[in-house]
């Protein structure tokens, strides 16, 4: 059989060599260690012996012909035994060709693997913060689920994230009528993630005139005007309002106040029963008492009411756990004590979870008609107007003198349809309208 | 000392006395190194003290307008004869900014000053004996005809660096002048354990080259034979290697307690053939010197002492950013 | 241009500095007539003769000491260690004495030397003619280290290491020797030490490299390419004074860093890059840095398949890469 016949290394850093001279031809007889050309190189020059007996066949590399190391340069035939280990053995130096080719591992499956999706690298927890990227909506394509640098800039470059559904911090809320934000029903993973960071709003060009302040947009009020854009953006607000005839109430509350007072030594409002008249009408109307999830609908099964409270700089919405189980007694209490743990800033993240519906006390400040942005994902809020006496007209022609209330709702148009939300609506009415002086609570 | 004459050596009356005067002056900052580090006030001396017959009497013997210097850290005498004042000695033993060896940088006894061509050196020992035949090519390169003097200690004489400098230099037949300045101890280890037969001249044989032993004792005869190795090299004929011998008179260093490696008797005995007082008598004898000149002389030496360590003392140190001078050019 | 060897581009700056320099000499074993053992100083004994281009005798500290020697004199001495291996005798020379007498001298002395030596593996070397010897002087300040990867920078390198004020250790990979050509031009230029050079943009991964790695780093990139990842190779030429502004760009462009060196691990140069970019790149770092170097074995075996298991090789360098890929 014939063998190839390579160019050897002579000497380190050599890389080629140039056949010089042929001191065999095609059909010489070829011993062991016989030399069969001579060749030069930058370093040496060599007669390269053949490794083995046999016949020359042919020659490949030419006189004068610059071969790289490795490269064939002529075929001997080889005799009997020892031809197939001879083959390897011709010009060794062979071996400095570039080393095989390693086939690399395949690529681990890391399809749905996201063990490493909330593993922020600096850099990409840099970038997110410096050009406000919700990192919880990127989408990693790193090994595990990683978000990667290239994801964060790749988000960058597409006008960056927007805001999260709800978070579960104290997040203050502008005043009434705009609607409070909490978290409704989110998961409770969610609920313990840090604020989202929102993305940086656009500028409309204002331009700055003469006496003109400008006051920076701090984390908190962007995460508000956030919240607001988003709930307007993404429910359809439908709007209905009421007139409720509370008379009764006042009478039945201007009855009790001194001694309720004494007795439990805090003040008799209003709130408890507004918001007794709407626990009562949630388990009549379960579909108030629900949230939007996208491609479905959760009626939630406990009803906590959503309450805004007042401080100096800020509105907060506590929220009363299980409000349906407690009477006006405890749902006084209940509202006193988030309101002076609000006050106190001593409002713990349980109080902020939860809330399924919102109840809003816009009357407290004078205003007789709101329309109050939903608190999403809940889906209605509800504002108690302030009571004025008004002449309506009463029984069978008559004028009276009343106490008038106004109740207004916006509701999710996508969870309820008018007819509902009215006659939920009428419910509530008709629980307030019911009380007498008399009246037991 | 050996019947040798200075006017047969072609020295004058003034110059045997400055080399008497270089001697003492050499001796004197020594002596005031040990008692300023006693005191507390310089941490580190390294002394000449023993062997300022050889270093001032080889560097008589030198063009000292053009020959070059690779010493080792004794040779206080040798920088002396090429220039550095008592001041240089005071500011390198302060460290202080001024220290024209090193600003400061270096402990005392690493001497380099390119005023006076002399090498900057380091605490590896005979690495400058390689720099030295370096400096002898280059003159060869340049077609100059300096000389370059290189010294080190009897212990150094067995590095690598010490035979590769002589072959190199032996191969080249270079300009260049090894002295051995054999003091008998390298720190604690004396001659016999440290040099095998005892007599680093004839080390010159194999390497092509004249070896001798001279008495480091007796200054006239350094010079003698310096004066004959350097006529030898500016001829081209190549380097000569010197062994001088005599004796260190104090501890290797200020860290160094002799007392455990050698006795007081060996110590006084070889103090007896100090080469101040041979030089002195000589001198005497030859009517160079007289008490009152020798009293008037040493009154001058001590002054000058005084006034360098005063001016040492007060002089500033570097400031503290030098550290990050120096690094590259 | 024409294009030429790296090893020629050794000899065409050897060649060009001594006629435009008087000053500038060789010196080493077998340099002279036999024009050195790689022939990087082919034909310069004929040009300037036996001074100016010296067979020293077998002494590597002496060739070291003695160029320091005429360097502080004022010359500039080109030396040759005849493998990077064979520099350790010299060590005293060059960490003692040439790296310090700048500094020791308050700046009264200058060692303008140039140490050249061939360095590296991949030539059936083995042990003694195989290593990587950089990380040896890479702590010691007053050094400069070059390591070129082309003969562009090889012959602009190595004449500004010759025109230096400052010793400089130029390494060769005497593999690239004959391996790598490329286009250097015939008018005098130089490459300013202590610049970095950015081979290949890209934005996927970060490679930092220097010598032959560097080759096989951009064999990486290319056939990466073509799996749709972008790489970015950084070539650090000189390690001594470091380009750290390159550094922290080449990072920046990515995130990903992978640093790749034929000296090995423990203790090398990539230890350093990484420590720079942990403590001034920290925030654009996307993945761990990660370094793929020689092994932790004493040196490069003769035997082919231990040498191969040694070497570092374009898919060696690819695997790594797309590890930092995918993380």
């Amino acid at each position: 059989m014939a063998t190839d016949i390579k160019m050897p290394q002579l000497g380190e850093s050599v890389v080629e060599g140039t056949i010089a001279k042929w001191l065999k031809q095609p059909g010489d007889r070829v011993e062991k260690y016989e030399p069969i050309c001579e060749v030069s190189t930058d370093k040496v020059n060599a007669e390269v012996p053949s490794t083995f007996d046999g016949v020359m066949v042919e020659i490949i590399a030419q006189e004068g012909e610059t071969v790289e190391v490795g490269q064939l340069i002529c075929r001997i035939e080889t005799e009997g035994e020892g031809a197939v280990e001879s083959k390897s053995a011709a010009a060794s130096a062979g071996s400095v060709a570039p080393a095989a080719q390693e086939t690399p591992k395949a690529k681990a499956d890391t399809a749905g693997d996201n063990s490493n999706k909330h593993r922020y690298s600096p850099a990409v927890l840099r970038l997110s913060q410096e050009h406000g990227i919700d990192l919880t909506q990127l989408q990693g394509t790193g090994k595990g689920g990683r978000i990667t640098r290239k994801d964060v800039l790749k988000a960058i470059e597409q006008g960056g994230t927007q805001p999260a559904v709800a978070t579960a911090a104290q997040v203050p809320v502008p005043e009434a009528p705009v609607a409070p934000a909490t978290p409704a029903a989110a998961p409770a993973r969610e609920a313990v993630t840090a604020s989202t960071t929102p993305a940086a709003p656009a500028k409309t060009g204002v331009v700055l005139e003469n006496g003109d302040r400008e006051i920076p947009v701090t984390g908190v009020r962007k995460t508000i005007a956030q919240r607001m854009v988003q709930s307007k953006h993404e429910a359809p607000h439908a709007w209905t309002m009421m007139e409720v005839d509370v008379t009764g109430l006042v009478a039945l509350r201007n009855r009790l106040k001194h001694e309720f007072k004494q007795r439990e030594g805090v003040n008799l409002t209003f709130m408890p029963f507004f918001i007794k008249a709407v626990v009562d009408s949630l388990k009549e109307f379960p579909q108030l008492n629900s949230v939007w999830d996208g491609d479905r609908i959760i009626l939630k099964k406990d009803i906590n009411i959503s309450i805004a409270v007042a401080t100096d700089d800020a509105l907060y919405v506590p929220v009363i756990h299980n409000a349906d189980e407690k009477s006006i007694l405890g749902l006084t209490k209940a509202v006193n004590q988030l309101a002076e743990k609000t006050r106190a800033g001593k409002l713990e993240l349980k109080d902020m979870q939860g809330g399924t519906f919102t109840v809003n006390n816009t009357g407290s400040f004078g205003s007789v008609l709101s329309a109050p942005i939903i608190n999403a994902p809940q889906a209605a809020i509800l504002s108690f107007e302030s009571i004025v006496k008004r002449p309506v007209v009463f029984g069978d022609n008559m004028f009276a003198v009343r106490d008038m209330m106004n109740i207004c709702m916006s509701l999710d148009h996508r969870i309820l349809d008018g007819l509902m939300a009215g006659r939920f609506l009428k419910r509530v009415k008709e629980r307030l309208e019911a009380y007498g002086p008399d009246s037991q609570i | 000392m050996s019947e040798l004459n200075h006017k047969e050596l072609g020295l004058s009356d003034e110059q045997v006395l400055e080399m008497y005067r270089t001697m003492l002056l050499a001796r004197k900052i020594d002596e005031r190194m040990w008692k300023l580090n006693r005191a507390g006030k310089i941490p580190f001396v390294i002394s000449c003290q023993g062997q300022e017959a050889i270093q001032v009497g080889a560097a008589f013997a030198l063009d000292r307008e053009k020959d070059w210097l690779c010493p080792y850290y004794r040779d206080l005498g040798m920088v002396l004869t090429f220039g550095q004042s008592a001041k240089d000695q005071m500011l390198s033993a302060f460290a202080k900014a001024e220290d024209p060896n090193s600003g400061g940088r270096q402990m005392p006894g690493h001497y380099g000053d390119k005023r006076f061509r002399i090498l900057t050196g380091s605490s590896p020992v005979t690495t400058q004996v390689l720099h030295a035949v370096g400096i002898a090519y280059a003159g060869k390169l340049e077609k100059k005809d300096h000389v370059v003097l290189t010294t080190c200690g009897e212990g150094s004489s067995n590095q690598g660096d010490w035979h590769e400098a002589c072959n190199f230099a032996g191969v080249h037949n270079l300009p260049v002048i090894f002295m051995v300045e054999n003091n008998k101890y390298a720190i604690s280890v004396p001659l016999d354990k440290q040099v095998a037969g005892g007599e680093i001249w004839k080390r010159a044989e194999g390497y092509g080259f004249p070896g001798v032993r001279v008495d480091g004792n007796n200054p006239l005869e350094v010079y003698k034979a310096m004066k004959e190795a350097v006529e030898r090299a500016r001829r081209g004929d190549g380097p000569t290697l010197i062994e001088a011998v005599a004796y260190r008179l104090v501890p290797h260093s200020s860290d160094d307690d002799d007392r455990t490696y050698r006795s007081r008797e060996e110590v006084e005995e070889a103090k007896k053939k100090d080469s101040l007082l041979q030089f002195k008598d000589y001198l005497l004898q030859h009517g160079v010197l007289t008490e009152e000149k020798e009293q008037a002389l040493l009154a001058e030496i001590n002054r000058e002492v005084d006034e360098a360590t005063d001016y040492a003392e007060q002089a500033p140190y570097p400031d503290p950013q030098e550290t990050y001078k120096h690094v590259y050019a | 241009m024409p294009v030429i060897s790296y090893i020629d581009a050794v000899t065409q700056a050897l060649m060009e500095e001594m006629k435009r320099d008087p000053r500038v000499f060789v010196l080493g074993e077998d340099v002279g007539v036999r024009g050195g053992v790689f022939r990087a100083t082919a034909g310069l004994i004929e040009e300037f003769g036996a001074d100016r281009v010296l067979d020293t005798p077998l002494t590597e500290s002496a060739i070291a000491g003695v160029s320091i020697g005429a360097a502080a004199y004022g010359l500039r001495p080109v030396a040759e260690m005849q493998f990077a291996d064979f520099i350790m005798p010299a060590v005293n020379q060059i960490i003692s004495e040439a790296a310090k007498i700048r500094y020791r001298s308050n700046g009264d002395w200058q060692c303008p030397l140039v140490i050249r030596a061939p360095y590296g593996g991949g030539v059936h070397g083995a042990l003694y003619h195989s290593q990587s010897v950089e990380k040896i002087f890479t702590g010691v300040p007053g050094l400069k280290i070059v390591m070129p990867s082309t003969p562009y920078d090889v012959k602009g390198l190595l004449k500004a290491a010759i025109r230096d004020e400052d010793p400089v250790l130029f390494f060769e990979h005497k593999r690239c020797y004959r391996l790598i050509k490329g286009e250097v031009p015939v008018e005098d230029y130089t490459v300013p030490i202590g610049k970095a050079d950015v081979k290949r943009e890209g934005t996927d991964v970060t490679v930092i490299s220097y010598g032959l790695t560097l080759h096989f780093a951009l064999q990486a990139a290319e056939q990466l390419a073509q799996e749709g990842i972008s790489v970015h190779v950084l070539d650090l030429r000189t390690l001594v004074p470091l380009d750290k502004e390159a550094i922290l760009e080449a990072v920046a462009k990515t995130g990903k860093v992978l640093i790749v060196h034929e000296d090995n691990k423990t203790g090398g140069f990539g230890g350093e890059v990484a420590s720079i970019i942990a403590e001034e790149a920290f925030f654009e770092l996307d993945a761990p840095i990660k370094r793929l170097c020689g092994p932790d074995v004493p040196a490069m075996p003769y035997s082919p398949p231990l040498e191969k298991e040694f070497m570092l090789n374009p898919d060696k360098i690819a695997t790594a890469i797309r590890e930092l890929a995918e993380f």
